[in-house]
């Protein structure tokens, strides 16, 4: 189980914009060589004007998925360390509403944990997203036939 | 044997909550019943529920389950639409 300073346990849903800096310092380590990034941000849209999403949870649902995808991912790259926050709530166009950071001993493995964890979110994490259309409209997303998610697939 | 009776918290998230009007709810199921004899009771019996569908994804007490889990007395069950995060 991840612990965060004195043993005070931070959840993984956040209403603020996340610090890109305190991920890093949670995970970074001078036996870290390797260390990944991954940001996914509200993207404005092409025919329609999105100006931001509302990102809604099932907030205990999505701190248990949460641990149980981090111990998957420990499992399986035992050394790598790795931290992870979901914004929830309105996050505007452009602003990162996931940030996953992964270090490791090696460049590889640092990648593949940080892409098995925002992999996993996509199929499992119980959370969804209501677009806010410039004008004024709103759409809930559906994520099989509308392809807004940020991110490689 | 009596018959017996469990106690189900259900919740509804995002559009399933906007088609019936509520995040939560308790239901009264006979025993043994799964979470698709919830999903039946939920459509028959709640104002908005006929539109939810047949076979929404689901959770029982925070985990992912398919259908044909079993659900017992004091379980929370989420009825979940497709997900969307990231």
């Amino acid at each position: 189980m991840r612990e965060a300073g004195s043993g005070k346990r931070e959840t993984y849903l956040t209403p603020d914009p996340v610090s890109v800096d305190h991920l890093l310092g949670e995970v970074s380590s001078p036996e870290r060589g390797g260390l990944c990034l991954f940001l996914g941000s509200v993207r404005s849209g092409e025919a329609e004007q999105v100006t931001a999403i509302e990102y809604s949870a099932y907030p205990e649902m999505v701190e248990a998925e949460f641990e149980r995808i981090l111990a998957e991912a420990r499992a399986r790259w035992a050394e790598a360390r790795i931290a992870v926050r979901h914004r929830v709530g309105v996050v505007p166009a452009g602003e990162a509403s996931i940030a996953i950071a992964a270090a490791a001993p090696h460049r590889v493995e640092a990648f593949d944990a940080c892409r098995y964890v925002i992999e996993e979110v996509k199929k499992r994490l119980p959370m969804w997203k209501k677009e806010l259309r410039g004008d004024g409209t709103t759409v809930w997303v559906d994520p099989h036939g509308h392809p807004v998610e940020a991110g490689p697939r | 044997m009596s018959a017996k009776v469990g106690t189900i918290r259900l919740r509804f998230f995002a559009r399933y909550a906007e088609l019936v009007g509520r995040a939560e709810a308790t239901l009264a199921v006979p025993l043994p019943a799964t979470v698709g004899d919830v999903v039946r009771r939920v459509r028959a019996e709640l104002p908005g529920g006929v539109d939810l569908p047949a076979r929404p994804l689901a959770a029982v007490n925070l985990k992912h389950v398919t259908l044909d889990a079993a659900v017992a007395d004091g379980d929370e069950v989420a009825l979940l639409p497709p997900v969307a995060g990231g």
